[in-house]
C-alpha cells in the first residue's frame, strides 16, 4: 500500500513550509502520494442579503478559480516537477473539518500544516484551525512551525 | 429617562421646534403628504379591501385562509408530515459536502426570514390585539400553521422555475414560475398574470416593505425623543437606504444583517423574560386568547372582528401566499427545488406560531388592554374601533408599552431593533421589488437606478403620512401580490404534487440518503 500525505495549504509562509515539510517526508518514502487541499472558510450558517446570496454561486466559482491559479496549481506543479505523484483540491468549508473529512476519504496517512497563521481575539476563544485539526483529526497530525 | 433621552437624540428635532412657526409648516407638510395620499390609495384599498356583499368580511382575507386550508389538504398536511425533514435540511444532514460554499438551506431561510421578521411581529400584532383582542391571536397561529403550506407551494415553485444566468447569478419568483409553468402545462394568460403580479409586487415593495416600516420606525422613534416632523425621520432613512442600494455601500447592509438576528433573538428572550416572570398569568392569558377568538368579548365586529384582524396580521406578517419569499429562496443550491419548499415552510412557525404569540402574549399580560371589570369584556375607544389602551397607544407604541411593563428601559432597545428591522426589512423589498421592476423593464443599470430612486422616495412619504393611510396601502398591495400569486397557485400546485411524489417515495426507499459530515 502506497502512503499518501496531506498537506493543508493556507497561502501563507507557514503554509509554504509545510509543502517543503512534507516533500521533503514523501521523498524518505517509497512512492509516496501527495494531497493538496486548499480549504477557503466558509460556514453554511451566516446571515446574507439577498442580493449575496444571487451572486453566490458566482463568487464561489471566483473563489475556487483564484485558489486553484494562485496557491493550489503552483503547488501541485511544484511537486510533479520534483518528482512526485501529487494532486490538488479546493473545497469551502471549516477549515479543521474538511481537512480531516477529505483526508479520510482519499485514504490519506497524515496530514502536514503549517501552524496557526493568524492570531486575534476570536482564535483565543474558539482556537484555530490548527488547533482544531490537531483535536480532532483521524490521522497523525505534524504541525510545521 | 424620557427628558434625558430628549436630550441626546432629539437634537435634529429640537433644532426643528426651535420656532413654533417652523414646527407648524412642518406639521403642515405631514398633514398634505397624507391628505394626498390618503386620497390617491383610496380606490385601490376599497377594491382590496371590499367585503362580501352583506357582510363586513373582506374577501381577501376569505382568498387567503381557503387558498392555505386547500394547499394544506392537496398536500396531505405536508406541514406536519415532514416537519422533522426540514429542520434536518437546515441543519444541513442532505447537504452534498461538494457544494460547500453555494447558498445554503439555512441561509436562503435566514435571509427570507429577515425580510419577513419585523415590524409585523411588532406593530403588527399590536394592530391585530389592539383592533381584534386577545382573540385574534388564535386565529393568527392558525394562519400561521396553515400558511406553513402555502408557502412550502411557493417557494418549491420558485426555485423549480428560476432563470440561472450564464454569469452564474440567478433570479426567482413568481413572475418566473408565473411564465415558466403556464407555458409548461400549455395554459395561456401565463405572461399577462407575471407582468400582474410584477405591477402589485413594485407596490408592495413600495407599501409593507418601505412606507408602514418608515412610518413605524418613525413612530418608535418619535416616543422616545419627542414629537417631531415625520419627514425628517423618513429623509435620514432615505439618506441610508440609497447608500447601500444605490451607492452600493456593502457595509452597512452586512452589519445590519448580522445585527438583526441577535436583535430577533433579543427581542424573544425578553418576550421570555416577561412570560416566565407572569407564568402565573400565561393559563388567563390563553383563556382570552380562545374565549375571545369565540366570543369576541367586546371588540369591535364581534370574534369576526378578532379573525379578520388574526387573519390579516398573520398573513402581512408571514406572507404566506404572497410570493416575496418565492423571491428570496429560489437563490438556494440544490438539485431537488422541494427540499427549499420544505425549508420555507418553517418560516411561518417562526415568523408567526413563535414570535407573534409571544408578542401577544406580552401584550395581553401586562393589561395594557382595558378590561371592563363589570362585563369581563374589553372597553372600546370614544371612536369605538379599538379596545381602550392604558395610555391611548396603538401599533408599536402597544407593544412597546406592554414590554415596558415588565423591563422599563426595554423600549430604548425596541426602538433599535424597530429600526433595524425596519431597515433590513425595507433593503429585503427593495430587492423583491427590483426583481419584479426588472421583470417588467429589462435589467439594465438605468432602469434599476429610476426604481431604486422610487423606492426612497416613497420612504419619506411613508415616514410623514399617519400609520391609517399607509397601513391600508401596505396591505392592499401585499394582499394584490397575493390575489394574483395564489390564483395561479391553484394551476401549477400539481407540478409541486408531482416533485412531492417523487421526492417521498426516493426518500422511503432510501434513494435519497443523510451524508455523513
Amino acid at each position: 500500500m502506497t502512503a499518501k500525505i496531506v498537506i493543508g495549504l493556507d497561502g501563507t509562509d507557514t503554509g509554504e513550509r509545510a509543502l517543503a515539510f512534507a516533500k521533503d517526508l514523501a521523498s524518505r518514502m517509497e512512492g509516496c502520494e501527495l494531497l493538496a487541499i486548499y480549504v477557503i472558510e466558509w460556514s453554511p450558517f451566516t446571515f446574507q442579503t439577498p442580493e449575496e446570496n444571487e451572486q453566490r454561486h458566482k463568487r464561489r466559482e471566483e473563489e475556487i478559480e483564484l485558489a486553484n491559479t494562485r496557491i493550489v496549481t503552483p503547488a501541485v506543479e511544484a511537486l510533479q516537477k520534483a518528482g512526485f505523484k501529487a494532486e490538488g483540491m479546493v473545497r469551502h468549508g471549516d477549515v479543521a473539518e474538511t481537512l480531516n473529512a477529505l483526508t479520510v476519504k482519499h485514504g490519506g496517512s497524515q496530514i502536514v500544516v503549517g501552524r496557526a497563521s493568524s492570531s486575534g481575539f476570536a482564535n483565543r476563544i474558539f482556537g484555530s484551525s490548527t488547533q482544531n485539526l490537531v483535536m480532532h483529526a483521524d490521522v497523525p497530525v505534524t504541525v510545521v512551525g | 429617562m424620557i427628558h434625558q433621552s430628549k436630550l441626546w437624540l432629539g437634537s435634529i428635532a429640537a433644532t426643528m421646534m426651535a420656532s413654533p412657526l417652523a414646527a407648524q409648516e412642518a406639521m403642515g407638510i405631514d398633514a398634505k403628504v397624507n391628505e394626498a395620499f390618503a386620497n390617491l390609495t383610496g380606490p385601490f384599498v376599497s377594491l382590496i379591501f371590499a367585503p362580501f356583499p352583506g357582510t363586513s368580511f373582506p374577501w381577501i382575507v376569505m382568498w387567503l385562509v381557503i387558498a392555505a386550508t386547500i394547499f394544506t389538504l392537496y398536500f396531505g398536511f405536508v406541514q406536519f408530515r415532514f416537519f422533522k425533514h426540514s429542520i434536518q435540511l437546515v441543519k444541513g444532514d442532505y447537504s452534498d459536502p461538494n457544494d460547500a460554499g453555494e447558498v445554503s438551506h439555512f441561509q436562503a431561510l435566514a435571509t427570507a426570514l429577515s425580510g419577513t421578521v419585523g415590524l409585523g411581529n411588532i406593530a403588527g400584532v399590536a394592530v391585530a390585539v389592539g383592533i381584534g383582542g386577545p382573540g385574534a391571536t388564535f386565529w393568527m397561529i392558525l394562519a400561521g400553521l396553515l400558511g406553513m403550506a402555502s408557502k412550502f407551494t411557493e417557494c418549491t415553485l420558485g426555485v423549480k422555475y428560476r432563470n440561472e444566468y450564464e454569469d452564474g447569478t440567478v433570479s426567482g419568483g413568481p413572475m418566473y414560475y408565473i411564465s415558466k409553468g403556464f407555458s409548461e402545462l400549455g395554459l395561456p394568460g401565463g405572461k399577462i398574470l407575471a407582468v400582474l403580479f410584477s405591477v402589485f409586487c413594485i407596490l408592495g415593495a413600495l407599501g409593507g416593505g418601505n412606507m408602514f416600516q418608515a412610518n413605524q420606525a418613525h413612530a418608535q422613534i418619535s416616543g422616545i425623543v419627542g414629537d417631531y416632523p415625520g419627514w425628517i425621520t423618513g429623509i435620514i432613512f432615505a439618506a441610508v437606504v440609497f447608500a447601500v442600494i444605490v451607492g452600493g455601500i456593502k457595509s452597512i447592509a452586512n452589519v445590519t444583517e448580522k445585527v438583526v438576528p441577535f436583535m430577533g433573538i433579543l427581542y424573544v428572550g425578553a418576550a421570555l423574560v416577561i412570560l416566565i416572570v407572569n407564568f402565573n398569568m400565561i393559563g388567563w392569558a390563553f383563556g382570552q386568547i380562545f374565549a375571545g377568538a369565540f366570543t369576541g368579548l367586546g371588540v369591535a365586529g364581534g370574534f369576526v372582528g378578532a379573525l379578520i384582524q388574526g387573519f390579516k396580521r398573520a398573513a402581512f406578517s408571514n406572507e404566506a401566499g404572497v410570493g416575496s419569499a418565492a423571491i428570496a429562496h429560489s437563490a438556494v443550491k440544490t438539485k431537488e427545488p422541494i427540499t427549499e419548499g420544505f425549508v420555507s415552510l418553517l418560516e411561518p412557525l417562526i415568523d408567526t406560531v413563535v414570535i407573534c404569540t409571544m408578542t401577544a402574549l406580552v401584550i395581553i399580560i401586562s393589561q395594557q388592554l382595558i378590561i371592563d371589570e363589570a362585563t369581563g369584556n374589553y372597553m372600546l375607544n370614544e371612536a369605538g374601533t379599538a379596545i381602550a389602551t392604558v395610555d391611548g397607544n396603538s401599533g408599536v407604541a402597544l407593544t412597546s408599552a406592554a414590554f415596558a411593563s415588565g423591563i422599563s428601559w426595554f423600549p430604548y432597545v425596541l426602538a433599535i431593533a424597530v429600526v433595524l428591522f425596519a431597515f433590513s426589512t425595507m433593503i429585503s423589498w427593495s430587492y423583491y421589488g427590483l426583481k419584479a421592476w426588472t421583470y417588467l423593464f429589462g435589467e439594465g443599470k438605468t432602469s434599476e437606478l429610476v426604481f431604486k430612486v422610487i423606492f426612497c422616495i416613497f420612504i419619506v412619504i411613508g415616514a410623514a403620512a399617519s400609520l391609517g393611510p399607509v397601513i391600508d396601502f401596505s396591505d392592499a398591495a401585499i394582499f394584490a401580490m397575493a390575489v394574483v400569486n395564489i390564483f395561479c397557485l391553484y394551476f401549477l400546485m400539481k407540478l409541486v404534487k408531482q416533485e412531492l411524489n417523487s421526492y417521498a417515495a426516493r426518500l422511503e426507499s432510501g434513494e435519497i440518503q443523510k451524508f455523513s459530515h
